[in-house]
């Protein structure tokens, strides 16, 4: 799960990427809002992770003029300002969630799995497909309740896909899913994922769209 | 009396009615006089007459002392009054040898010309007096003073009695006028009383006399003062709160990786991020301490002196540690020997902040140089660095609690030169900082000399 993280502060912003990381989220980093505003024109993010008082100007601001640009990103607002009155502003200026510092780790990616899964319009935090259950939160898959064992980025792809079943997503939109700005892509590393999800998972899960993208679910071709 | 309103009120009652007094009395006096005057001419004249009739024979004095009907005086004056004037005609060999009705048998008058008073019989007589030395007779024409007492009276209540009743409607309309020219006081004190403890806008009174512009002027310049210094207080807490908190949601963070994850790699960079955020909010914690110190109660402090030597000594050897982690030189020149007037430790509290910038900005492996200037009432020490100075807007706002600059460094919380500039005015010295020449920056601290 793609998401932006603006934080002013280093050692927050650090221990912000890392732990996210290994809670199965693909962070990528900014520390102004104008490199927020930037990040968030030039690719698609799952959810947000904004401060309040940054260096060039205030998190309410980027949210409002995000929200006024029609952009329905879920935001989550992490900020020392927590009184009842910040949050219920934070709220109203458009933002989905509103966690004060410090703040528990875990609780803030349960958080943002939540503001992700309301996103999509889906109540259960689990994803099922046939007897596949793909749980984010503990980052397991079962078929027929057994576990499989998946590497992280190839829980993402899996959890893209099946997001909305049937749908076909674009090699280029999961490529952009699974690595962040700071990790260099291999030519071929969708599909060696693809191949490797087939292997573990059953050749019947996971089906190729020839010239377009991959899909869980639909007609069989 | 605490009431305006009520000591308006009695002040123009209490005018008011002694302006009425003294009018009543003046008025009461005068007209007693000129009625006392009118009527002795009255005397005067009635005596006079009878005096030409007695000498024009038209008047025969009668043998007898009867009353002489055809003096017809009474019928001279007013109705109500009648039997006021008196007549009596005496023989100088002391004989009565005529009268009118009304007059008293008794002799009137006490002299034997002119104006005299007289008592006969409980009544008091005025009498005037003309002596006939031809007909060898005495005119006495008299007044009882008793009637003339009610004529002054009727006088006086035909013209004090309207007075009297205007009274009561002059003191409501003196109420009626308080009341309506206190009402723009009225006016403001029901909106300040209306007004919401935290609502600090300036009070509106578009109508408001000239006299209550000073009052209303200074209450709205005191409610500015206090937003002003609420908004201040606000924005600390916000800052103060976002500047503390975020480093332990930050320690917090990196502990927790450091206890989920397997990765040796990952959990020594978790400690080390924790080690630097402790450093960190240490620091914070202690120039929120210095600040609260600067800002403590002035008048605890005396008036105290230190050696410059020993400031800086005391300086460097602070942060000595933080010099050397950093690969920078601090050099000390030409250490004055006058004292300055400022105490010892806010003066080393005010250096070392300075320092740690100059520290702090400098380029690895560069050097901060401490010299110092000794005017005539002032020393100053010198900090520079060959670091990148300031910008123009941040030069604007550096000392400002908790400003970082747009290239805001890891380890600087935007307090050092809020806590510096603050012990300098407490001590009556002065911070300055420029950029210099050709790259580098230069802060200056002025302390007065002892």
């Amino acid at each position: 799960m793609r998401i932006l993280i603006v934080e002013d502060d280093p050692i927050l912003l650090d221990g912000l990427t890392v732990g996210l990381k290994l809670a199965g989220f693909s962070p990528d980093a900014v520390s102004t809002c104008a490199a927020a505003d930037e990040a968030l024109h030039v690719s698609d993010y799952e959810a947000v992770v904004l401060d309040i008082m940054l260096p060039d100007g205030s998190g309410i601001d980027l949210l409002a003029r995000r929200r006024r640009e029609r952009d329905v990103t879920p935001i989550l607002l992490l900020t020392a300002r927590d009184q009842v009155g910040d949050r219920i502003a934070g709220l109203d200026a458009g933002a989905d969630d509103y966690l004060g510092k410090p703040f528990d780790l875990d609780e803030l990616a349960a958080r943002l799995r939540a503001i992700q899964r309301r996103g999509s319009g889906r109540a259960r935090a689990t994803l099922c497909w046939q007897d596949v259950v793909l749980d984010p939160a503990t980052l397991s898959v079962t078929r027929d309740d057994k576990p499989v064992g998946l590497t992280r980025r190839e829980f993402t792809i899996l959890r893209l896909l099946m997001e909305r079943p049937g749908a076909v997503i674009a090699r280029t939109a999961l490529e952009e899913a699974i690595y962040g700005w700071q990790e260099g892509v291999e030519s071929n590393a969708v599909e060696v994922h693809i191949h490797n999800l087939r292997a573990k998972l059953g050749s019947g899960v996971v089906q190729t769209v020839r010239g377009i993208g991959y899909r869980v679910g639909g007609e069989q071709p | 009396m605490t009431s305006m309103r009520a000591r308006l009120l009695l002040i123009l009652l209490l005018t008011t009615g002694a302006v009425w007094l003294s009018a009543a009395a003046w008025i009461y006096w005068s007209t007693q006089a000129r009625v006392e005057q009118v009527l002795d001419a009255r005397l005067r004249e009635a005596a006079r007459m009878v005096d030409s009739l007695i000498t024009d024979h038209r008047i025969e004095i009668a043998s007898a002392a009867d009353p002489i009907e055809e003096l017809d005086i009474e019928t001279m004056t007013d109705e109500a009054f009648s039997h006021q004037l008196s007549c009596q005609i005496w023989s100088l060999a002391g004989t009565l040898v005529g009268r009118s009705e009304a007059a008293p048998h008794e002799r009137l008058a006490s002299s034997d010309d002119g104006f005299s008073q007289t008592t006969i019989d409980g009544q008091t007589w005025r009498v005037f007096t003309v002596l006939n030395p031809d007909r060898g007779v005495q005119v006495m024409v008299g007044d009882n003073l008793q009637v003339r007492r009610s004529l002054v009276n009727d006088v006086m209540t035909g013209t004090l009695l309207p007075m009297t009743l205007v009274l009561p409607i002059a003191g409501l309309l003196i109420w009626l006028s308080v009341q309506r020219g206190m009402r723009p006081l009225d006016r403001m004190a029901s909106l300040l009383g209306q007004r919401h403890a935290n609502d600090l806008r300036p009070v509106d009174l578009p109508d408001a006399p000239g006299e209550l512009r000073p009052a209303l002027d200074a209450i709205n310049g005191l409610f500015g003062r206090v937003a002003g210094a609420r908004d201040r207080e606000k924005s600390f807490t916000a800052f103060a709160a976002h500047e503390l908190k975020t480093p332990l949601a930050g320690l917090k963070t990196q502990a927790q990786i450091a206890l989920a994850s397997n990765d040796p790699e990952i959990r020594r960079h978790a400690l080390e991020q924790i080690a630097g955020g402790v450093d960190r909010s240490s620091r914070l914690v202690r120039q929120l301490l210095d600040l609260a110190a600067a800002d403590a109660n002035v008048e605890r402090e005396t008036v105290t002196s230190a050696n410059p030597a020993a400031i800086a000594r005391d300086a460097v050897q602070t942060v000595a540690t933080f010099a050397a982690r950093r690969n920078v030189s601090v050099e000390m020149l030409c250490v004055p020997e006058d004292q300055v007037a400022c105490d010892r430790v806010l003066a080393t509290t005010a250096l070392r902040n300075i320092l740690e910038n100059a520290i702090l900005h400098s380029p690895v492996a560069g050097s901060v140089r401490l010299t110092f200037t000794v005017g005539d009432r002032e020393i100053r020490f010198n900090v520079t660095d060959a670091g990148p100075g300031m910008s123009k807007d941040d030069l604007a706002h550096a000392r400002e609690r908790f400003y970082r600059g747009a290239n805001r460094d890891e380890a600087g919380s935007g307090l050092g030169l809020a806590i510096v500039e603050t012990i300098m005015r407490r001590v009556g010295g002065r911070l300055m900082f420029f950029n210099l020449e050709g790259g580098g920056f230069s802060a200056t601290l002025q302390f007065p000399k002892a």
